[in-house]
């Protein structure tokens, strides 16, 4: 630790600290606008300049080290000042500066209200300008659908180009020209390319990036914000979702270290229009083979009289990729009164399943120990595309000093370089007899990280991969008193949280594939959009979009998105996070949980609870660990890895293929955002250009 | 005056071979090896009490930089990079040495290299230089071929040299900017700390050096600390190649002692002032970037880093440009001010907007279109620069107009006065003109 004196209070800090940290710590205010905690320190704005005893010059806080400073001629500790006349006078002076080539347009800039210009210039600035010449002109930028330019505003602290290069790893950001000519752009004003760009709009500290689909529609100050958990992949980042009167307006990243940090992905913010389109807003039922609108009446009583006669071991239950654990509850309670067996969580066809223990199907390393593995193997995924941030945390824990990686399955670039071993299950089972020379790195490593990815586990052989890689982790030693290095990444937001509460075939019972093959006559549906059903099955769809699903259903049951209730989800770590209600469903949809009580109501089973919190009382009760927020139950993960690698099993010679096909179409919600269409077009066009 | 035995560049006129051979003859390479072979320290202490100090303009004490490097290598190599991104506006002294003295330099590098345990140096050479650099690297391959570096040279020390040409962006001067131009990155100066000589090029330790402090090396070890500091005035030692341009009658390059005062200069090498003494106006006596100094104040200044900043100037690069009273001072000022917002590579803030702002006000005032308050705020601009920025180009912008404002105010009122009598002193157009 170093002492050092901030305007006369004196404060011990770690010497690695820079003096913008130990002025934080010791309780002073450094204005900036290049500095950010998670980027590359540039030093380029100049705002944070403060007086180092004995120095000449100010210096730049963000850059200069507590080390850095010598001490007095009698060793008393280094000493800075905030707040004397100097910095007064620097500050003001950068601010003039950054001000006079600044357009006066705060009134018609997204970015008013949220500006850190706007409140810097406020806190710091002068009142009037002495500038009196032409102010600098720069034509805006195309950089594709999510990022919206106006140019004249850029104060060039390049935070977009140091994140996309640094975090999202594309270097499609960056300046040209020199001196006030320099601009930032993009190579020949391409559309960036990065499924995280979003994020450089939040981290430009003017309007000069902007969010292009959300442009002209909202103030900040006009905003409800509601704290919520975002459900477009398994990843469960933490997300502020805020809205005005019933419509939600936009969708922001909140910090969690443990998950996201501040990003999200466009995904996860841009599905906004989504939410509005496509609803479906009341009961439908299928009379002579057209979908009419109806009463909730009615289509219970549809419902009804279809079940009255069906043998319950021909009814089915699906559950779908957004739903909440506690409307996965109340389907399960309802089908246990009907005395079916037939119910599952795994649209896809996954293999994972809780008989061998919750530590076989957890990302049980956690995503922020990532950062702590020296050796990582990818098997069947492309956690680009599936779990973006995961993606980000093996980037930056390549970045800080680079591990050996290697990847298994598709050849993709994860934006940091990777040996890339094989396709298929093979390549694994070489790797497991030692036969290849990334088993040397995986059995050098001390805290080896295996990920096991859906595109290895959603086939025909998948039990035999994951036992395929339980011994691999078993013989590299990567579960040990200290280290969880079997990591089964997830892509669907609701699986871990139904896995935890059992929802898959009961003694007996059928998977979702041989349910939707025509295993069973009446199908329940809770949001299953990415499942084909055989002709000639019952289907009740209770979902929130006219999606796949729904063109398929009988009966439709009108629901909440995840913005719309208050629900549970539990991340591909096990973390068990709760998303809360920001707006309110269209028209007649309900609540889930409601719906199914409702429902339960109608056909003689009455499920015993009034209330979402009578519901969550009976859940916990059942499942303790669910009560537990935003924490990770522990799992016993050397004894299911011990249970995988016992299963055996030969594995086929088929490539593992992602499931995801396309990142920006994966749910109804995103499906029926005209934002997230346009994206899914630029990268299929950007697919194209690569191929060719 | 330097008498001619003690001068360091015999061929800085190019009166002779610029080839191996007939340097040998002038003396370079001479016993190389002899000074190789009394080690780093005795080098580096020899430098240290010659009193050398920096050419290129900030006039760091060579020794001592070259005493910041590692003694023990932590595994990274050591470099030597030699500035010679000579863009300094009235500076052209390096490509004097770089064309027809070369085996100066390229024994100094060696020298150098060797006292700080560098086995490679990279000479980075201005863009516009084609000539110069085409000169060196023939001088390059010259000493390789008679094995007097190299892999496996005479000297028995492991020694390469690339001459690496810049693409012609002054702030590539800059040591840092020079070291990312080096690496290949666009020419955007480093945040200091840490220093090059921790952290420089791709990241191991780096002493950056301009071209004549390198090349003096040599003769410096050869003829004794003794000798250099002999000459000259105290704490402004040794010899110093001055590049004389604008108003005097034969305009040069020439090496003189340290000290001298500028009249000796001028009267001596340059023939005089063009209309005798009394035209002389203003001097600016170390490259563009230092502020002028009226001529009453250069006339008897000994020309030396001490006077000179006491006369809140400096020597700079020593490139001496005089002013006779036909000049514009103002639009000359402009037009210095013009080419540092051209160059300003627009990382910072200050320099990217100040330098642009200063030009601006500038160029309103040259023609008298300013009110006589600006110049007070101009002056408070230029100070909002000064100081604030990542590297010493905010600087340099910034002292030019500050010597303008603190000499020549006069000068801005008159025009402001004059336009305001007669705004409009051409006749104005008519459309159908």
């Amino acid at each position: 630790m170093a002492k050092i004196i901030v305007d006369g209070v004196e404060v011990d800090v770690p010497p690695e600290y820079t003096l913008l940290q130990a002025a934080e710590a010791a309780g002073a205010e450094i204005p900036r606008f290049c500095f950010h905690e998670r980027l590359s320190i540039a030093g380029n704005c100049r705002m944070c300049l403060v007086e180092v005893k004995g120095a000449p010059k100010p210096v730049a806080s963000c850059a200069w080290g507590v080390r850095d400073c010598r001490p007095g001629p009698n060793g008393e500790p280094p000493e800075i000042s905030t707040k004397s006349p100097t910095v007064k006078k620097a500050r003001e002076g950068v601010m003039e500066f950054l001000l006079i080539n600044h357009p006066l347009d705060c009134p018609i800039c997204d970015q008013g209200g949220q500006c850190d210009l706007q409140d810097q210039a406020m806190a710091y600035g002068v009142d009037t300008s002495r500038y009196h010449e032409n102010k600098r002109a720069v034509p805006d930028k195309y950089l594709g659908p999510l990022i919206k330019t106006s140019m004249n505003r850029c104060i060039h602290c390049t935070r977009c180009v140091r994140f996309t290069t640094e975090v999202a790893g594309v270097s499609d950001l960056g300046a040209i020209w020199r001196g006030e000519d320099m601009e930032i752009t993009s190579y020949l004003e391409r559309a960036l390319g990065s499924e995280l760009q979003s994020n450089a709009a939040d981290l430009c500290p003017v309007g000069a990036l902007t969010h292009k689909p959300e442009a002209f529609h909202y103030r900040p100050w006009e905003l409800t914000k509601t704290d919520s958990i975002d459900v477009m992949d398994a990843v469960g980042s933490s997300i502020r979702v805020d809205s005005r009167g019933r419509e939600v307006m936009r969708i922001l990243p909140r910090v969690n270290e443990a998950v996201n940090e501040e990003w999200i992905t466009d995904k996860a913010r841009h599905i906004v229009d989504g939410l509005r389109m496509q609803r479906l807003d009341r009961p439908f039922v299928r009379v002579n083979g057209q979908l009419r609108p109806a009463s909730w009446q009615e289509a219970f009583g549809a419902i009804a009289t279809k079940l009255k006669g069906t043998d319950p071991k021909r009814v089915g239950a699906v559950v779908g990729d957004l739903a909440a654990v506690e409307e996965i509850y109340a389907l399960k309670l309802l089908m246990e009164s009907l005395g079916v067996t037939n119910i599952d969580a795994r649209q896809d066809g996954t293999v994972l399943s809780p008989t061998y223990g919750r530590g076989s199907y957890l990302f049980n390393t956690t995503i922020a120990d990532i950062e702590d593995a020296d050796a990582i193997l990818i098997v069947g995924s492309n956690p680009r595309i599936e779990a973006s941030l995961v993606n980000v945390r093996i980037r930056k824990r390549w970045r800080v000093a680079p591990p050996a990686i290697a990847l298994i399955g598709e050849h993709v670039d994860l934006t940091y370089p990777y040996a890339y071993l094989g396709a298929g299950p093979e390549t694994l089972t070489e790797l497991l007899a030692g036969r290849h020379s990334f088993a040397e790195a995986l059995k050098g490593a001390e805290r080896p990280l295996i990920i096991v990815g859906q595109g290895a586990l959603v086939r025909p052989d998948g039990l035999a991969v994951l036992s395929l890689a339980a011994q691999l982790a078993q013989s590299v030693g990567a579960v040990k008193e200290g280290w969880n290095g079997f990591s089964v990444l997830h892509t669907a937001a609701s699986r871990v949280g139904a896995l935890d509460l059992g929802f898959v075939p009961g003694a007996g019972g059928l998977t979702a594939a041989e349910m939707a093959n025509g295993g069973v006559d009446v199908l329940f549906s809770l949001g299953a959009d990415e499942i084909a059903v055989a002709p000639g099955t019952f289907v009740i769809y209770q979902g929130t979009h006219g999606d796949r699903g729904a063109h398929r259903a009988d009966v439709i049951l009108p629901a909440a998105t995840y913005t719309e209730k208050s629900g549970t989800y539990v991340n591909t770590e096990g973390r068990v996070q709760l998303a809360n209600r920001a707006a309110f469903a269209p028209g007649e949809a309900r609540e889930d949980w409601a719906i199914l009580r409702a429902l339960s109501d109608v056909l003689g089973h009455r499920l015993p609870f009034d209330s979402l919190n009578a519901l969550r009382a009976k859940l916990y009760e059942a499942y303790p660990h669910f009560a537990d927020f935003d924490r990770i139950a522990p799992a016993d993960v050397a004894s299911a890895v011990q249970a995988l690698a016992g299963l055996g099993g030969s594995a086929g010679r088929e490539a593992f293929v992602s499931p995801i096909k396309d990142f920006y179409l994966t749910n109804p919600i995103a499906r029926a955002s005209g934002v997230m269409a346009e994206c899914s077009a630029l990268a299929q066009e950007r697919r194209l250009v690569a191929a060719e | 005056m330097l008498q001619d035995k003690d001068r360091i560049f015999t061929n800085l006129y190019g009166f002779h071979s610029p080839d191996l051979q007939a340097a040998k003859m002038r003396g370079a390479w001479d016993g190389t090896k002899f000074l190789l072979e009394k080690g780093r320290d005795w080098i580096i202490d020899e430098m240290k009490k010659s009193g050398l100090r920096g050419r290129g303009g900030a006039g760091f004490p060579t020794g001592l930089k070259w005493s910041f490097m590692p003694k023990q290598s932590d595994g990274r190599p050591h470099y030597l990079v030699v500035n010679a991104d000579e863009s300094e506006p009235g500076t052209c002294k390096d490509r004097e040495i770089m064309r027809h003295d070369p085996h100066l330099l390229i024994e100094g590098c060696l020298l150098a290299s060797f006292a700080m345990g560098a086995h490679a140096c990279y000479i980075y050479i201005r863009g516009e230089y084609i000539g110069e650099k085409h000169a060196l690297q023939r001088a390059v391959d010259e000493a390789y071929e008679a094995r007097l570096i190299g892999k496996d040279n005479i000297h028995g020390y492991p020694f390469d040299l690339y001459v690496h040409h810049g693409a012609g962006a002054y702030i590539c001067g800059e040591e840092t900017a020079l070291l990312e131009s080096l690496e290949g990155k666009k020419g955007m100066p480093r945040l200091k700390p840490p220093f090059p000589a921790n952290m420089g090029l791709y990241g191991c330790p780096t002493t950056v050096n301009n071209v004549e402090s390198i090349a003096v090396a040599g003769t410096i070890l050869r003829r004794g600390a003794a000798w250099f500091s002999g000459i000259g005035r105290p704490n402004n030692v040794g010899t110093k190649v001055f590049s004389v341009s604008g108003h005097v009658n034969k305009p040069c390059n020439v090496e003189e002692a340290m000290g001298l005062t500028f009249r000796e200069l001028v009267d001596t090498h340059c023939g005089g002032i063009r209309g005798g003494w009394d035209n002389l106006l203003a001097v600016i006596p170390g490259g563009s970037s230092v502020p002028c100094v009226p001529a009453e104040q250069i006339i008897d200044a000994n020309m030396d880093f001490d006077t000179l900043r006491n006369l809140k100037s400096g020597l700079g690069t020593a490139a001496v440009i005089v002013l006779d009273k036909s000049t514009d001072i103002v639009r000359a000022i402009t037009r210095i001010s013009y080419f540092y917002k051209h160059e300003s590579c627009g990382q910072c803030t200050p320099c990217r907007e100040g330098t642009g702002w200063m030009w601006r006000v500038l160029t309103r005032m040259s023609e008298g279109r300013a009110q006589k308050r600006e110049i007070d705020m101009l002056l408070e601009v230029s100070t909002q620069i000064e100081g604030h920025t990542i590297c010493a180009l905010g600087d340099a912008a910034a002292w030019p107009v500050q010597g303008l404002i603190r000499h020549f105010r006069h000068e801005i009122e008159k025009r402001i006065d004059d336009y305001a009598a007669n705004p409009h002193s051409e006749p104005a157009m008519i459309a159908a003109e």
